[in-house]
Formats: structure tokens, C-alpha cells, sequence
């Protein structure tokens, strides 16, 4: 069995892990800007550190992407719009351990040369969350780790907390970038990319959380310690979540490439109540589900996805035997349709669709042709909207009925969900206006 | 920018005077000012001026929606259709206790719906409405982003986790 790690999480158990007393002297930084910029992105690089936000695109390079002497100034943002359902690690880290974050991002602003200001842009709801952040900051002002002539190198950088108001949307790159503007986030046509242009017009760095909190030990500890967690190419401890019908939920660290069979068995200790898995989605709402012989599959990026999902931001969502699958899908749906910016036509109008088919099964009101008229709806949303919130909303549809077509025909055939699963929702229950 | 038709409330001619009807107290006009030092533009100062308003008035009226452009230079059209986008932004009054519950997939395969459907039962509200003493709104939101506490109550800035039927039973009378 493998053993989890407090790699990443090392701090979050100390007492007043958030303060600065605790974390320490920002070492990994002072490291950090004693090298040359270039050698810091090099460095990371070489750790095959990929971005923890759900795309996992390799951070050194995107760090790469920024063109040196750009006319306009360059901006490090960090995503801390945890809003992906089933994900929940970033605000762990936030809560607990904000200096790490912040000193990841001291490090990425001096590797990308950035301006004097960076910003934070963490989800609204997470008030508490922006409190910390806000103590955190002043902390590391006070001690001259933040500011003017950092560490007497001469860099200058400080960061603000900008909170964002509840839309999904703005975890998109350029959504976000929108959203930093003062703008709905309805994101943006790429190209340009924000490394060349991005908020405010400036080559721009959007990194998650989490991914900025592995640099600090990149830097202390070396791109080959780095590598030593998971395997080439998905490197570096990880955090997982995993919520839903498992006897305990949580955040778990481990090397990246744990057994998902295990996570679950294992150190989540099983399934709710011992009854029977379900269906698994791996990596956020957004994630194709997998079937319980499908699972025992090592949580990685590539592996996921030769697995028909993806790893996304590693929020696993555990089903067992007595959801309705018709209904959990209706649930996801009604998310998306929700948070669809209303910018492109198939999503906006596809995600609303896909959300009613769904309901009127469970309503007992299901055609025939519906479970294909879903698999048609979503290949005329899937690579026909700007960003990926388009694709992300068919992912559960497809899986879901390509893998229990049985029980989408049993609600047309029987109005009803099948015997021994239910439905959370109340139908008589008015819905109120989105 | 184009002007708005003269009936729609938030065209800039119909009334010259609403942004001049609220003002921000000293203590977040002090706030207000700090934060146009924190940003390349004026218009990127909009969301945190919003939440600073909502925090002053519970909500972001036509008089507030007015104020806030004059503030920041753009027309009412273009903070309420920012309002308007984002959730979290009160377009009408909300009760005292705003409850938010968390209905999506984690959520809700741990019971969330029993508790919404149980506060507005109790309540004697629809989602979305007000209790007539002004105390209650009950509405459903969207990943809260704590799945692994799951069922989770945000009620308003704070998030209460691990929540069932009896508990917030017994939460609800200490909201006064």
C-alpha cells in the first residue's frame, strides 16, 4: 500500500500553520532570486512540474511562452477560483498554509519578470480564504519579503487579493484575465495567448494554487527530488480530493500516480454504507465517468486520459449503486447551463437542452430517441465554443449514456428511475430564475 | 456607448440624480480610495467596489449601480451588466441570513436537498424569497468548492460544513 506524504501539506497540522512565524524565512525565495531569472524557469523546467488547474500543461514552459522586453508591463495571476465541482484542495492550502503560496509566487513574478504587482484572484465565497490571504500578505510586507529591493536584489513585486463573485467561468485563463479587467468573464479568442497578450494588455502567467506551491520546494529541494515523486513526465507530489458516497472524504497527498482503486479502498475506507461503486469521475465535473472495472488505473495525467478521461484538478466524485445515474447527471448539467458565460450560441443554448432532456426523463417524461438526441446535442456543443466549458459539460453526458444506456431506456420505458436507486431532488419544488 | 432606451432604469438620462441619492461611509470611501492604487485602471476596480457596496447596502440597487459608475467612470450599463453576470452580486434585498446551499453532485449525494427542501418547508418560503420578518433567504448555489465537508450551508460569509436536517435545526434559532 502507499504511504501518503506531507510534501505539500507539511505545514497544514502546525499550530497557527497560516502565520509567517511558522512558515519561515521565505528561504526557497532568497535561493530563487539570487539566480538568474532564466534559471529559475529552467529549473522548473527540468522538475516536469505540470500545471495542477486540470490541463496540466508543463509550468516551466508556459513560463517560457513570456517574451522578454514587451512593450507593455508583464503580470503573474494566480487562479484560486477553485470552483470545479468535486474539487476543494486549493482552499486547503490557502487556509492553511498561505506563505507557501505566496512565496511560490515571489518565485514565479522574479522567473517571468514580472511588474510590481501581482493579483490573486480567489472565488468569492472564499471569504475566509481572502482574509488569510490579506494577514498573510501584510506579514510578509512587514518583514520586507514583499515590497521594494526584495532581499536587497532590487526586485520589486507585491500581490493583491481580488475576489471574484461566483462564475465558474472566470477559472478559465482568459475568463479570469476578463474578470481581473472589471469585465463580465466571458473569455477570449485565443490567439493571442495571455504569455503574450493577456490582463491589461500584458504578457500574462495564470497558475493555479497548487502548482505555485510545489515551486518553493522545487527551488529548496532540486528538480531531481521533485522527480523522484510519480513517474517521467507526471511528476511531484499531488493532492487529490474525493467526495461523495466514500466513508472519508478528504484531501489526500500522495506522489502523483496513486491507484484510484486503492484511494478509494484503501485510505478512504471504502464505499459509504459497503455498498456497491457505481461510477468514479476522476478530475472534476468535468471528467468522463469510469466504470468500476475501470479504476484500477494509476491517477496521472496521461494515464487518465488513455483511460477516456482526464485527471483535470484530481476532484474525484465517488457514485455508488444508489444514485440514479439519470439524475446525477442532471445535476452536472444544470451546473453548466448555470455557469455558460452566454457567449457562444452551442454552448449556451446546448448546455440549457442538455439540462431539460435530463429532467424530463427523470419527469417520467422521456422519449424514445432521447439518450441518442443527447449524443447528438453534445457533438454539436463539444469544439464549437471559445473555451473548454463547452466540452467540459459532454463529458458526463457521453460517458453516462454510452455507459448506462440501460438506465436511461429504463426511465422511458418505466418513468421512473430504476429499483433500488433514488432521486435527491424534490420535483414539485420551484425553481428559482438562474 | 450607446445611450439606453429612456424607460430602462439604468439609462444615464432618466435619473441625472440617482448616483447622488447613496454614498459610501468614511470607512469604505478610505477603502474605496486604497483600492484605485492597487490597479492599472480605474475599471478593473469595479468587482471589489461592488462587493465593498454590497457590503455597506446588502444589495446593489439602480441608486448603487449609478453611484459605483460614477465613481469609476463607466456608464450604469456597464456595472449592472457586470452585476448582472455575477452570482454573488444581490440584484434584489436578501434576508438578514442569507442561506446558500449547496445542491451540486457532492453535495447532493450527501442529503443537500433535504435540507433545502426542509428550510423552505420550515421557512414557509419558495427558493430564492424572503421570510416577511426580513430575517431568511433560502437559495440553492453551485459547487462551494468544500465537497469533501459535504453538505455544506454558506450562510453569508461563513461556511457551515457536515451539515444535516438537525443541525441546521438547531443552527437556525441562533440566526437572529
Amino acid at each position: 500500500m502507499t504511504e501518503p506524504i506531507k510534501v505539500l501539506t507539511a505545514n497544514i497540522d502546525k499550530p497557527n500553520s497560516a502565520s509567517i512565524e511558522t512558515y519561515g524565512d521565505y528561504a526557497a525565495a532568497r535561493k530563487a532570486l539570487a539566480m538568474k531569472p532564466e534559471d529559475v524557469v529552467t529549473l522548473v523546467k527540468d522538475s516536469e512540474l505540470r500545471g495542477r488547474g486540470g490541463a496540466g500543461f508543463p509550468t516551466g514552459m508556459k513560463w517560457s511562452f513570456v517574451p522578454k522586453n514587451a512593450p507593455k508591463p508583464t503580470y503573474l495571476l494566480c487562479n484560486a477560483d477553485e470552483s470545479e465541482p468535486g474539487t476543494f484542495k486549493d482552499r486547503v492550502l490557502i487556509e492553511q498554509d498561505p506563505h507557501l503560496l505566496l512565496e511560490g509566487m515571489l518565485i514565479a513574478a522574479y522567473a517571468i519578470g514580472s511588474c510590481p504587482m501581482g493579483y490573486i484572484y480567489i472565488r468569492g465565497e472564499f471569504y475566509f480564504g481572502a482574509t488569510v490571504l490579506d494577514k498573510a500578505l501584510e506579514e510578509a510586507r512587514a518583514k520586507g519579503f514583499l515590497g521594494k529591493n526584495i532581499f536587497g536584489t532590487g526586485f520589486d513585486f507585491d500581490m493583491t487579493v481580488h475576489r471574484g463573485a461566483g462564475a465558474y467561468i472566470c477559472g478559465e485563463e482568459t475568463g479570469l484575465i476578463e474578470s481581473v479587467e472589471g469585465h463580465r468573464g466571458q473569455p477570449r479568442v485565443k490567439p493571442p495567448f495571455p504569455a503574450v497578450v493577456g490582463v491589461f494588455g500584458g504578457p500574462t502567467v495564470v497558475n493555479n494554487v497548487e502548482t505555485l506551491a510545489c515551486v518553493p520546494l522545487i527551488v529548496k529541494n532540486g528538480a531531481e527530488w521533485f522527480k523522484g515523486f510519480g513517474t517521467p513526465k507526471n511528476t511531484g507530489p499531488k493532492l487529490y480530493c474525493v467526495s461523495g458516497n466514500v466513508k472519508k472524504p478528504g484531501v489526500y497527498e500522495f506522489p502523483m500516480g496513486i491507484n484510484l482503486k486503492e484511494l478509494i479502498y484503501d485510505h478512504c475506507g471504502g464505499i459509504t454504507g459497503d455498498r456497491k461503486l457505481k461510477a468514479v469521475i476522476p478530475g472534476g465535473a468535468s471528467a468522463p465517468m469510469l466504470l468500476p472495472d475501470e479504476i484500477d488505473l494509476p491517477l496521472n495525467f496521461d494515464a487518465v486520459m488513455k483511460a477516456g478521461s482526464m485527471l483535470g484538478s484530481a476532484g474525484i466524485i465517488v457514485l455508488d449503486e444508489s444514485v440514479c445515474i439519470v439524475d446525477a447527471v442532471w445535476r452536472l448539467a444544470k451546473f453548466f447551463a448555470h455557469e455558460s458565460c452566454g457567449q457562444c450560441t452551442p454552448c449556451r443554448e446546448g448546455t440549457n437542452w442538455l439540462e431539460s432532456i435530463l429532467d424530463r426523463l427523470e419527469r417520467g417524461e422521456g422519449r424514445p430517441q432521447d439518450a441518442d438526441l443527447l449524443l447528438d446535442m453534445s457533438d454539436n456543443i463539444g469544439g464549437k465554443s471559445l473555451c473548454a466549458l463547452g466540452d467540459a459539460a459532454i463529458g458526463p453526458v457521453i460517458s453516462s449514456v454510452r455507459k448506462f444506456r440501460d438506465e436511461y431506456v429504463y426511465h422511458v420505458t418505466h418513468k421512473s428511475c430504476l429499483p433500488g436507486t433514488r432521486r435527491y431532488r424534490r420535483l414539485d419544488m420551484p425553481v428559482a430564475a438562474h | 456607448m450607446a445611450d439606453l432606451h429612456p424607460d430602462n432604469p439604468y439609462a444615464k438620462d432618466r435619473f441625472p440624480d440617482r448616483a447622488k441619492q447613496v454614498e459610501f461611509p468614511p470607512e469604505h470611501k478610505a477603502r474605496f480610495e486604497h483600492l484605485l492604487t492597487r490597479y492599472p485602471t480605474k475599471e478593473a476596480c469595479l468587482l471589489p467596489t461592488l462587493h465593498l457596496a454590497q457590503e455597506v447596502w446588502g444589495w446593489i440597487s439602480p441608486e448603487v449601480v449609478h453611484y459605483v459608475g460614477s465613481l469609476l467612470d463607466l456608464s450604469p450599463a456597464q456595472v449592472f451588466g457586470v452585476v448582472s453576470f455575477y452570482n454573488m452580486y444581490n440584484q434584489k434585498p436578501v434576508g438578514k441570513y442569507h442561506l446558500q446551499v449547496c445542491t451540486n453532485l457532492s453535495c447532493m449525494v450527501s442529503n443537500a436537498y433535504d435540507i433545502y427542501d426542509h428550510l423552505c418547508d420550515r421557512l414557509k418560503i419558495n427558493p430564492g424569497e424572503t421570510t416577511k420578518d426580513g430575517l431568511y433567504t433560502v437559495v440553492e448555489v453551485e459547487c462551494l468548492g468544500s465537497c469533501g465537508t459535504a453538505p455544506v450551508v454558506q450562510i453569508n460569509n461563513d461556511y457551515h460544513e457536515n451539515m444535516d436536517v438537525a443541525k441546521m435545526d438547531a443552527l437556525l434559532p441562533t440566526l437572529k
